[in-house]
């Protein structure tokens, strides 16, 4: 494999908040290649959009940030200084938020903010950035791009926003687009024709994506790496072949069985539910993250701390007690009830 | 199957939008002569992209708006004369977002209890023990009685819409998209619960939702909602085997599965969602759709029933039926 372009090693984030230190994210490491497409999925709370918001380096004032390794490209990230992060931002790497409404400027044309990265990162004119502003809208699907700079986001639909934002995010060809939730906000014929786009893109501009999601749907059709996220850990990575194939992790396990599938799970049936709640991440969790809610919880689980470990392939890994012959059986029998 | 609980007929509701100062307000038709029965004790899905006007259905229904014009008759009742209170004693609404559906200020007691007070229940002494039943019920643990709905987590909250929604036995429930603001493992549990309440009071749901899978899972009938018109309507395993409007097909393609490799789909479905306020000429989907025909931007498509179902396509007028399967398989 190619020479990652971002490497991630033991990332943490501790907040401040009035009770003690919440530990959002909790040693997590991962590395996206050239052209990759890392998602990281799991539900509210879990860390996922901290994880992001980390490596942006836009982290509210109460988190603080701390990282073995955090290279971006051949370039350290751990102690760069505000004025120079902000030289990578929109340029080197580059986001995509959820709510195109709240992130795009109201009050701005869309030309005008297009441009703005460009120019605030190159040595550009106006005419150039206009042109390479029309030159993408034009790629994410927007017809009349040229009429579309003078508009401004109120007078798009939702979809259109969102190839907005995909324009901007490409405007200086970043290595790595972090994009969090970028279709949850829409429609799901235009989810699909928005995925669609970022994956050509991705292809086209052989950029790296991080994509943060919930839908387990979009993450089995879009990434080539999983990242399954829970309580601040990764509790299982893999392909993603490995995470839906032969999902390890009860965790990833219970996920799985909650979706109902069209064609598989029978109608009006019960789906897999995960009882109890998430815990409470202020101060040190003892053992295993999974064990207030884990079906197969025994003794082991409550003490320690656990390390991811390899499944029966060497590129997945998954964090639990339970050897990957009884992960295996256990997925086995609940397909079975 | 039994008797409708909800006859619609010709159905529209117009709201007049204003297209700039000084300018003449144009009308949007949001609902566009929808005729639909809901019958009892049966699962009626009803899917569409936003904007499409199933809320605005599903309000008329409510009786929160009023058709501008045909009528809609609840449990042999028309909407409209009778009783708002009436209508509620019938019909109840659970909403998205537990966060904005809920007040604020008031205990999570209060709100489930709400609605015997407003039907004036002739018993006050047993309301308490009524609401603590309702709560036993969907799965709310009774401390949480005098809590208040910030206190709750999301799935917990859409427990306690409900709890309330049930409290006074409807027999018809419109759940509006009850699952969306919600993580996979409590949606789950919703959907449980919603299919072990329907179980056991014999409910009748309205299930409005984006999510064809929900939708697939849940729903005993299916209609497909474009533009303010329903353009295909089937029992939920015809629909979901041999869907027959090229718009269901497409909204079927772009569902994604958790199944690895095979991809994004692409849709066909090129050009965006055409303003309502200005709807194109003829079959209002011809702009996106990947079968179109050359009298579709001039005609509006017939309503075709067969086999308990229905399409409005004109793929499936004077025998078409075969020409438009070959049409769609590019």
């Amino acid at each position: 494999m190619a020479r990652p372009i971002l490497e991630v090693e033991n990332l943490c984030v501790d907040i401040n908040v009035p009770s003690g230190v919440l530990r959002a994210v909790q040693n997590i490491s991962f590395s996206v290649a050239r052209g990759e497409t890392l998602c990281i999925v799991g539900e509210s709370g879990c860390g996922k959009s901290i994880t992001a918001l980390s490596l942006m380096n836009l982290l509210p004032g109460t988190a603080h940030r701390s990282a073995g390794k955090l290279v971006l490209d051949g370039q350290d990230l751990g102690n760069l200084r505000e004025r120079e992060m902000s030289d990578l931002r929109g340029n080197a790497m580059a986001m995509i938020f959820q709510e195109p409404m709240t992130s795009l400027n109201p009050a701005y044309s869309i030309g005008n903010q297009l441009e703005e990265a460009m120019r605030r990162h190159r040595n550009v004119s106006a005419a150039e950035a206009r042109d390479r502003a029309v030159f993408l809208l034009e790629k994410v699907g927007i017809t009349g791009a040229r009429s579309r700079l003078g508009q401004y986001p109120h007078q798009l639909s939702g979809g259109l926003r969102q190839r907005v934002m995909i324009a901007m995010s490409l405007m200086c060809e970043p290595a790595l687009i972090l994009a969090d939730e970028p279709t949850t906000a829409l429609d799901v014929t235009i989810q699909a024709q928005i995925l669609h786009l970022l994956a050509e893109l991705r292809d086209e501009f052989e950029t790296s994506l991080i994509l943060i999601t919930h839908d387990l749907g979009v993450v089995a059709r879009v990434a080539d790496r999983v990242a399954v996220m829970y309580a601040g850990e990764f509790v299982e990575t893999g392909t993603a072949e490995q995470v839906f194939n032969a999902p390890s992790h009860p965790y990833t396990q219970g996920l799985l069985r909650c979706i109902p599938i069209p064609g598989k799970t029978k109608r009006g049936t019960h789906l897999g539910a995960i009882a109890g709640i998430v815990p409470n991440l202020v101060g040190r969790l003892e053992g295993c993250h999974f064990a207030s809610r884990c079906p197969h919880v025994h003794g082991a689980c409550r003490s320690g701390e656990l390390a991811l470990r390899p499944a029966f392939e060497k590129s997945h890994h998954y964090r639990c007690v339970l050897s990957p012959k009884d992960c295996a059986d256990n997925l086995k029998a609940g397909v079975a009830a | 199957m039994s008797d409708p609980v909800i006859e619609a007929r010709d159905v529209t509701r117009t709201f007049m939008i204003s297209s700039g100062f000084m300018r003449a307000k144009k009308p949007l038709h949001a609902v566009n002569g929808i005729t639909l029965d809901v019958m009892r004790g049966e699962v009626l899905g009803i899917v569409g992209e936003s904007g499409c006007g199933k809320s605005t259905l599903a309000r008329m229904m409510l009786g929160l708006l009023t058709p501008t014009s045909g009528t809609l008759h609840l449990d042999g009742q028309l909407v409209g004369s009778a009783d708002r209170i009436e209508v509620a004693r019938i019909l109840q609404p659970i909403f998205q977002d537990p966060y904005s559906s809920l007040n604020p200020r008031k205990s999570i007691g209060d709100i489930i209890m709400l609605p015997l007070l407003v039907q004036k229940d002739p018993d006050p002494r047993t309301w308490r023990k009524r609401t603590e039943e309702i709560m036993d019920l969907v799965g709310l643990p009774a401390r949480v009685f005098n809590n208040f709905p910030s206190q709750l987590s999301g799935g917990q909250r859409q427990r306690v819409a409900i709890a309330r929604a049930l409290i006074n036995r409807p027999k018809i429930v419109i759940c509006d998209e009850p699952t969306s603001a919600l993580d996979v493992s409590v949606q789950s549990q919703i959907l449980n619960l919603l299919q072990d309440l329907r179980a056991e009071f014999g409910l009748t749901y309205v299930l409005i939702s984006h999510n064809l899978a929900v939708i697939e899972h849940m729903a005993t009938r299916v209609a497909v909602m474009y533009l303010g018109r329903i353009v295909e309507q089937n029992e939920t395993g015809n629909l979901f085997r041999a869907p027959r409007h090229p718009y269901t097909r497409a909204l079927l393609d772009s569902v994604l599965t958790p199944e690895p490799g095979l991809g994004v789909p692409d849709t066909h479905l090129g050009a965006a969602y055409p303003n309502p306020i200005d709807p194109p000429p003829g079959c209002t989907f011809h702009p996106r759709c990947a079968a179109v025909l050359e009298k579709c931007p001039k005609q509006f498509p017939p309503t075709l029933r067969a086999n308990g179902g229905m399409v409005e396509c004109h793929l499936y007028a004077d025998g078409g039926g075969k020409k438009a399967r070959k049409g769609n398989r590019k």
